[in-house]
């Protein structure tokens, strides 16, 4: 009973177990970030017990790495604060735990109640199925069309998280100002700053231009300080 | 290869996927509501393994793959959401965001 795969599959299920329970129970995010760190590696080791090395790395490296780095960053960048204590919403607690309790036990009934079945032939040779090389064969061939729309899940989460998360105004509202602006611009010389309409502020193809309107802009509204005269002239 | 009982590996991924609803009912914090799905996600993921690992079929690593791949995308865009209602609101806690409750 107690061989080492045993064992070794006690102490990683006990260890995402208990970080599981201690991502619920904690108030700070950051904390809870952790245990779900602690799940995540807990889950690669048992990963590497089921005979999968490649999932076990990409686990480590995807979950663990990337996508928590993201989670940690956000929970940083917005400097969020403990939940604070509240007087506990028993019709919450009470839904949580009656659906917790059914959820459980519909699992337990298929774990223990349904047959499984007896009649799968498992072959007996040494198993390759995990190794990075099947994985590779199956992406590429069999299942090459759901790895060729994942590329296109990508694109779509750049697209929208970028889209989401851009602050929004500074747009360009009338071409034929920015046309006229730009005139101005090149019968000037564009070597000094002038009054420009901050609206107007964004020409396509116009670094230079555009630039300059932003720096008007910013010390119209003050957010930034007005060159000293001197350096006015060289630009 | 292993001598643990598949129903092992299966009650496990149960009692973690309900420890994950558990929490998204409880939390009230957005980004513990996102933590708590990335728990139900790779719990699933545990089934996923542990059947391919006792078939000696290679299509449920494969899933795994593909559910990784949408989960990145998932934190993505999600995280997107939470810094947009952040920005907005002041708050994470979703009891604020109410707005389109009637």
């Amino acid at each position: 009973m107690f061989e080492p795969t045993a064992l070794l599959f006690i102490l990683f299920a006990g260890l995402a177990l208990g970080c599981a329970v201690s991502l619920v129970a904690q108030r700070n995010p950051l904390y809870c970030a952790i245990s779900l760190i602690g799940v995540f590696v807990a889950l690669a080791g048992l990963y590497i017990l089921l005979a999968a090395p490649f999932i076990a790395a990409v686990q480590v490296i995807v979950y663990a790495g990337a996508i928590m780095v993201l989670v940690i960053f956000v929970i940083m960048l917005l400097n969020v604060e403990e939940e604070e204590h509240r007087p506990l919403n028993w019709r919450f607690i009470s839904a949580a735990i009656a659906l917790g309790a059914i959820l459980f036990a519909e699992a337990a009934f298929v774990l223990f109640f349904v047959n499984t079945p007896r009649s799968v032939q498992l072959s007996s040779e040494a198993p390759t199925a995990g190794l990075t090389a099947s994985i590779g064969t199956g992406l590429f061939t069999e299942y090459l069309l759901p790895f060729e729309i994942t590329s296109v899940l990508i694109l779509m989460a750049i697209v929208g998280a970028m889209s989401l998360a851009r602050r929004v105004g500074l747009v360009p509202r009338s071409a034929s100002a920015l046309a006229q602006m730009a005139a101005d611009n090149q019968s000037t010389g564009g070597g000094n700053l002038r009054p420009v309409d901050a609206r107007q502020i964004i020409q396509p193809g116009n670094t230079e231009a555009t630039g300059q309107a932003m720096a008007q802009m910013q010390i119209e509204r003050g957010e930034a300080a007005a060159p000293a005269p001197d350096k006015e002239q060289d630009g | 290869m292993t001598t643990i009982p598949l129903s092992w590996y299966l009650a496990l991924s149960a009692v973690l996927f309900t420890i994950g609803v558990v929490g998204v009912i409880i939390k009230r914090n957005a980004i513990a509501m996102f933590m708590c799905i990335e728990l139900m996600l790779n719990a699933v993921n545990l089934t996923f393994v542990a059947f391919s690992s006792y078939f000696r079929d290679v299509t449920g690593q494969l899933f795994v793959f593909i559910v990784m791949t949408v989960a990145a995308a998932e934190a993505a865009v999600g995280l997107g959401i939470i810094i947009t209602v952040f920005r907005n609101r002041e708050s994470l806690d979703v009891d604020d965001a109410s707005i389109l409750k009637f």
